[in-house]
């Protein structure tokens, strides 16, 4: 499925395409955690799988990614930084703890795995594992 | 309240989780000329003595393509989100949107406007507003 055909079209087709990919049920909750924070978005590069996620405020330090398996989990607190003496005139930022695990319907090979964080957006890249890789069949 | 729903309202009032919310769009009333939805990132105001702070969340945007503008008293927030890394990536499922974000301000005087800074972390815009010298409290000396 080609994306982005024109330049001008490649945003709107794009932000369409995330919206039918809403009802996927390619996810599953996984056995621990079952949160719903942060919300992620799962693309596919070639046989691998990327996890994007957005976790404005977020600090490094306060993330722990965990992988078991096709398991994933990822936890964390996200805090708000209010000086002292402060009137407060309107709060729609959220705070709090999260642990969320979702299982994926592929086989990763957990020692490839990669995570990146920048401008509040967590990336995680999954290289398929070997095994679960499909192979070309040759029609005789 | 029965005992069992007492205990319960104290667990739930300990432990704090994030909670998941839908992205509010942006139907402005002046239609973008660019492509792409906008998004109305989630925003903090809170006033010390000496500033008033606006704290926007815009995750993905980097500050190469953050417009932060004042005209006519209206502070206007402009962040995009660079789409050319999604690109050859194929979405197989999706729990939210991606789009740029915008939000303005109405300004009142009491704003020093030559003195607003902005800083850009994590995803967060943090807007300070120096309040100007004339808005801030003074504590008057009784003789």
């Amino acid at each position: 499925m080609a994306i982005f055909s024109d330049p001008f079209d490649a945003l709107d087709s794009f932000q369409q395409a995330l919206d039918a990919f809403r009802a996927s049920d390619w996810l599953e909750a996984g056995p621990s955690g079952g949160g719903a924070y942060p919300p992620l978005n799962v693309f596919r590069k070639g046989d691998d799988f990327i996890i994007i996620t957005e976790i404005p405020g977020v600090k490094k330090s306060d993330l722990d990614l965990q992988v078991k398996g096709r398991t994933l989990r990822l936890s964390g607190e996200k805090t708000l930084g209010f000086p002292e003496k402060a009137a407060v005139h309107r709060r729609e930022r959220l705070s709090g703890r999260f642990d969320r695990a979702v299982t994926l319907p592929v086989e990763i090979d957990p020692d490839g795995v990669k995570a990146e964080y920048r401008d509040g957006i967590l990336a995680l890249f999954l290289p398929r594992a070997e095994s679960d890789k499909p192979r070309t069949i040759k029609i005789g | 309240m029965s005992k069992d729903a007492k205990e319960k309202a104290t667990t739930m009032a300990e432990s704090k989780e994030m909670a998941v919310r839908e992205k509010k769009e942006l139907v402005a009333k002046e239609e973008k000329t660019v492509p792409g939805r906008y998004f109305i990132p989630y925003a903090d105001i809170y006033e010390t003595d000496e500033v008033l702070a606006v704290v926007l969340e815009m995750p993905g945007v980097e500050k190469k393509d953050l417009d932060v503008g004042l005209e006519n008293d209206v502070l206007r927030v402009d962040g995009r989100i660079d789409f050319s890394k999604y690109k050859e990536m194929e979405p197989v499922y999706a729990e939210y949107n991606v789009g740029h974000y915008a939000r303005s301000f109405a300004l009142s005087n009491t704003i020093d406007r030559e003195k607003i800074s902005a800083n850009l972390e994590d995803g967060v815009l943090t807007l300070t507003l120096p309040k100007a010298k004339h808005a801030q409290p003074r504590k008057i000396a009784i003789a």
